[in-house]
């Protein structure tokens, strides 16, 4: 009655769990030098402009890297914003035996298993823009409250410290959207004439900050001001202008529509006067110059902060000529500025500026 | 009566995948030998686990003829609680977790008795399982309890945790299902219900069964993956759902008809988690591995009808 035929799936496992009590051989040491190492980037994420861009300036890094020394190769992964998928790469990346691992994560905590795992093997983790909390990677962090100070402060002296202003934010329930929004209500508590009349959120994309804003606008008195998280900035100027009213003061990010209207509008009668504040995607070669020095034995803080891209109008020209249509600005960072910014950190200095670009990268 | 329901004919079914495996880990091995040793293999299979139960789970609802879109979410759903409450509150939490069982023997008799499409009802269900975890843990964080992480870290003598507990999962299953008469007659519930039902069986009591048998296999999917992560996340399990679905489908399983695999869900679950490390190994982009994954999925499809085709 019984026709299955089962048993030989099983002696066919069972084969293989034999076969895996053999022993693997294990792998050369290590030298003192970084020269024959291996960093690999896991990224959770390659669907979008900014992340592609990343993916760009890393494979420039590491490119630049091999070139002259710094390390012997690379290795980019990605997965499809899933955590376990992004997990198992990364036990992978672990058992290919790479000495550095830097990650775009997936999750800020599903990822912290594995991470442990990799630690434990002497894996250097370096984890960037997207963290992960796992308390033995490096994290190399934006400081974001700062973002929005920086916006609130610079809006409120435009002003004089009056005026009605709309806030644009990102992405629900991310911490990257908490920590502008605090940084914005905590730096306006200090200007009393600053009212904050209305709050949408635009989810770092300009067609939806457009739906989003035009949705708002016939609620709200006159707005003097905007300030962004960065990718809504156009939007927001489109549905001011469709809706007829004046043009207020929007903070700009570093996409390439958002730099090319500024400069547009900035040659209009009067100028228009307003800065930029983005997290760049060039921080991978950050994360990727940070994972090269810790390999090398340089004391490096478990938490370096990164400074913000900050382009004001002296500075526009030559940002616009570095981003192709389309584009996310960044600079690429080097070995000698990573040091540097590692030496801030750790003597609690001022952060050095990013680069200016000379070209396109 | 019962030798009236036909029973599948497995061994092909079984041998093909269960070839695909082996290929694979030898390719794997040749590729990456640190991959051969006790450590390597924990690495590489540490995801297993989770995977395994999920495709078991998957595999009991598909033996009732239904199908379970809600599979991943509610993994989320007991990862986002084990985080939590588990930890916090144990008492509140093995309730809960006991709630989310019942919930889903509830689903069960709900599609039996008003006879609604099972895609339909699960599909529904992965909502309120999505909405539920973004109750418990609205942004990830929370910690795995102690107990759960130590378990998952047990590294038992001579056979990796994951090969061994694989094993376990898969020879349990195929003893309950393929080895006793009632797993003869919950498999006929998807393959012949009237002659289960004119043996004397409750049909509502066999798929009740089965459902009460998937909850607690996603929950264990969900310990499993709350022990890996060490942590609560809203949105981890959703891949899960199609995950499942190809294992038990690569390793043997149909939609119609109760033909099901215990072991063939398990190795399929192995498959589906090795391409991803072995387009690794072979030095191929990860942008390929969904392809492939699907590519696997139509392959072994089309091998299996044309082996049926004559035997037929």
């Amino acid at each position: 009655m019984r026709r299955t035929i089962r048993p030989q799936g099983w002696i066919v496992v069972a084969a293989l769990a034999a076969a895996l009590l053999l022993p693997g051989a294990r792998a050369e040491a290590g030298a003192a030098s970084t020269a024959s190492d291996g960093i690999a980037l896991s990224n959770s994420y390659a669907g979008n402009g900014w992340r592609q861009q990343m993916l760009k300036m890393w494979d420039l890094a590491a490119k630049h890297g091999i070139a002259i020394g710094a390390i012997a190769k690379t290795k980019v992964v990605n997965s499809d914003n899933s955590a376990p998928q992004q997990a198992t790469q990364i036990s992978d990346l672990t058992l290919q035996g790479w000495k550095a691992i830097v990650i775009d994560a997936a999750s800020p905590t599903a990822l912290n298993g594995v991470i442990q795992q990799a630690c434990s093997a002497h894996i250097v983790v370096v984890v960037f823009d997207s963290l992960a909390t796992a308390p033995c990677a490096y994290k190399v962090a934006y400081n974001y409250v700062q973002m929005g100070e920086i916006e609130a402060d610079y809006v409120a002296k435009h002003l004089g410290d009056k005026g009605n202003v709309l806030e644009v934010r990102g992405i629900a329930g991310t911490s990257v959207d908490n920590d502008i929004h605090q940084g914005i209500v905590q730096a306006f508590a200090k200007y009393p004439g600053i009212k904050l009349v209305g709050s949408v959120h635009g989810n770092w994309t300009q067609s939806i900050a457009q739906k989003e804003v035009a949705g708002i606008l016939p609620t709200l008195p006159k707005v003097d001001a905007v300030v962004t998280q960065g990718g809504d900035g156009y939007g927001t100027f489109q549905a001011f202008k469709t809706a007829g009213r004046p043009t207020p003061l929007i903070i700009m990010g570093n996409r390439q529509d958002e730099l090319a209207l500024w400069k547009q509008l900035a040659g209009g009668p009067g100028g228009y006067p307003t800065i930029s504040l983005s997290s760049a995607p060039g921080v991978s070669s950050i994360a990727f110059w940070v994972a090269q020095q810790v390999l090398a034995g340089v004391n490096v803080p478990k938490t370096v902060h990164v400074p913000l891209l900050i382009i004001r109008a002296n500075d526009l020209d030559a940002w616009l000529k570095a981003v192709p249509p389309g584009g996310v600005s960044t600079p690429l960072y080097g070995q000698k500025w990573t040091e540097d910014l590692i030496a801030a950190n750790l003597g609690h200095s001022a952060l050095p500026e990013s680069p200016i670009p000379t070209g396109v990268p | 009566m019962l030798a009236e329901i036909r029973l599948p004919s497995a061994s092909p079914r079984v041998l093909l995948p269960a070839a695909a495996l082996v290929a694979m880990l030898v390719l794997i091995f040749a590729m990456e030998p640190r991959a051969m040793s006790y450590f390597g293999l924990t690495l590489l299979l540490n995801f297993a686990l989770p995977a395994v139960f999920a495709a078991m789970a998957q595999m009991a609802v598909i033996a009732a003829g239904d199908i379970d879109l809600g599979l991943g979410p509610f993994i989320s759903l007991v990862n986002c609680l084990a985080a939590t409450w588990l930890t916090t509150r144990p008492v509140a939490g093995i309730v809960a977790l006991a709630l989310l069982v019942a919930a889903y023997a509830a689903i069960g008799a709900l599609i039996h008795l008003r006879r609604l499409p099972s895609i339909v009802v699960t599909l529904g269900a992965s909502f309120v399982w999505l909405g539920l975890a973004l109750l418990v843990l609205p942004t990830p964080g929370g910690g795995a309890p102690a107990w759960l992480t130590t378990l998952l870290a047990v590294r038992p003598p001579g056979v990796p945790l994951p090969v061994l507990i694989s094993i376990l999962v898969g020879l349990i299953g195929w003893l309950l299902l393929m080895r006793t008469s009632y797993g003869t007659v919950l498999r006929g519930i998807g393959g012949n219900p009237r002659a289960v039902a004119r043996a004397g069986w409750s049909l509502l009591g066999g798929r009740v069964a089965l459902y009460t048998a998937a909850g607690i296999l996603g929950v264990l999917a969900g310990l499993a993956l709350t022990g890996l992560n060490t942590a609560g996340d809203a949105t981890v399990g959703t891949e899960y759902t199609l995950v499942s679905i190809a294992a038990v489908i690569v390793g043997g399983g149909e939609f119609v008809g109760g033909i099901v695999s215990p072991a063939g869900a398990v190795i399929g679950a192995w498959i589906m988690l090795l391409t991803g490390s072995l387009l690794s190994f072979l030095d191929i982009s990860t942008d390929w591995q969904l392809s492939v994954q699907g590519g696997i999925l139509i392959l072994v499809l089309g091998l299996r009808a044309l082996e049926e085709r004559p035997a037929a």
